[in-house]
């Protein structure tokens, strides 16, 4: 993974740039806004990995940069989101700490996320999804009452938008492709939509951040997010996939058998080589 | 750590850290690329430096944080802070003319006004070549050699060229 096994160890003082301005009024452990944090790191990172994994395998070369483009600003999303949740939730656990030190179970990231690239037509239904998601989520966050996720998300808001782009122009190209990419990118929706539900969930913490006025009503956001996938889907001669069993539980702790081994190998040198440093 | 050097005022450290090279593009500095938000000297005197990343998981990042630390401490200011600064975002409309001359310059096309996050997605015709000036070209690829740049073809000259992808 790019970057992030850079800091295993703490930098020497004094080298490090602070993140974020008018910090210190921030950190006080807030375990809502932590847990929100958490969640959207944890969405950031096992996306950003698996997406890792079409380094030297994408169609073309220029897909292979964009792919991996597309993940060094999910994982830089992602060391935001958890240096900030770290600080939130109170135990003062760094970026790192909370990547590559919790087992499987402690990552709150939506299954969409982390589930298998498939073939490229499956990885892009993914991508669509989630950049529409993200960039609606990241643009109600902007106007949000924390500032300090705020500044974050106005700034995600717009390299997601860019993601976004991407997979609109690939879904276009696939869904008025040929008769295989066509096909290939229908089963890609048919795989991935069952997913889609989870990441409109609510539950007390979302509920409490509502009301806070630091998060947009879920609901609401599901509603402009079917509109703005189908507005793509339509340009492509595409159809949503029609409702059907809901997959769920990454929130909670409860994955797919596909993100144990993703989990393992980004961890992997970590585990080997405790408080590494190079 | 002990330094001798005279510690300059904030203007003048500006003026420094401005003319750091990017790392990543060092044809350019970061004054030209428009990441110095501010310079700034408390009660105490400790000197504060903000930075914009460009973009949140841009490689560079560390290495530009260092090279600032570093003109600090050549400025007689080793206890200077460097501080990131997310809002308002950066955006490619801070880089300024002398860096959009130096980018062509160096066969990379300035990028065009950045549009909104949302919203149609803007269509980047002819953004004219730096190698024959052809207004010819077509986008090639959106993701280039480095996170900020993107690929545009001329379809005068046949020749592939990096832009700075407006955002």
């Amino acid at each position: 993974m790019p970057e992030t096994g850079r800091t295993l160890a703490p930098p020497p003082a004094g080298r490090a740039a602070e993140t974020v301005p008018e910090a210190e009024a921030c950190h006080a452990a807030d375990a809502d806004l932590a847990a929100l944090t958490l969640r959207l790191g944890d969405d950031a990172l096992v996306l950003g990995q698996r997406l890792c994994q079409w380094i030297t395998r994408a169609p073309t070369i220029e897909e292979d940069l964009a792919l991996s483009n597309i993940a060094l600003d999910l994982v830089g999303h992602a060391r935001a989101l958890l240096a900030r949740s770290g600080q939130l939730d109170g135990t003062g656990r760094s970026e790192d700490d909370l990547a590559f030190g919790r087992p499987d179970r402690e990552f709150r990231n939506a299954l969409l996320t982390e589930l298998p690239n498939g073939d490229f037509a499956v990885t892009m239904a993914r991508q669509l999804a989630h950049t529409h998601y993200a960039v609606l989520l990241y643009e109600a966050l902007a106007g949000g009452s924390d500032r300090e996720l705020a500044a974050f998300a106005a700034r995600a808001a717009k390299e997601t938008a860019f993601h976004r782009r991407h997979a609109d122009l690939w879904t276009v190209r696939l869904g008025l492709g040929t008769e295989e990419s066509t096909r290939r990118m229908r089963a890609g929706l048919e795989q991935v939509w069952p997913y889609t539900a989870e990441l409109f969930d609510e539950d007390d913490v979302s509920d409490r951040l509502v009301a806070a006025g630091v998060l947009p009503p879920l609901a609401a956001l599901r509603t402009a997010w079917e509109a703005s996938v189908a507005a793509v889907l339509d340009r492509a001669g595409l159809t949503v996939p029609a409702p059907s069993w809901q997959g769920r539980g990454g929130r909670q702790g409860l994955h797919t058998e596909a993100f144990g081994p993703l989990i393992a190998e980004m961890q992997s040198v970590r585990r080997q080589f405790p408080g590494g440093t190079w | 750590m002990a330094s001798t050097a005279p510690r300059l005022d904030a203007a003048r450290v500006r003026a420094r850290v401005e003319a750091v090279p990017d790392p990543e593009l060092p044809v350019i500095t970061l004054g030209d690329l428009g990441v110095v938000r501010a310079v700034t000297t408390a009660a105490d005197g400790t000197l504060t430096v903000e930075l914009t990343p460009t973009f949140l998981g841009c490689p560079a990042l560390p290495a530009i944080t260092a090279a600032v630390q570093d003109v600090l401490e050549e400025c007689g200011h080793p206890d200077g802070r460097v501080r990131q600064v997310l809002a308002p975002a950066w955006s490619t409309d801070r880089i300024t003319p002398e860096g959009r001359a130096k980018l062509a310059a160096h066969g990379i096309a300035p990028p065009s006004p950045a549009g909104a996050a949302s919203g149609p997605v803007r269509v980047d015709l002819g953004v004219p070549c730096p190698h024959c000036g052809s207004r010819a070209t077509r986008p090639h690829s959106s993701f280039g050699p480095t996170r900020c740049q993107s690929m545009l073809r001329c379809t005068a000259c046949r020749e592939t060229f990096p832009t700075i992808t407006a955002i």
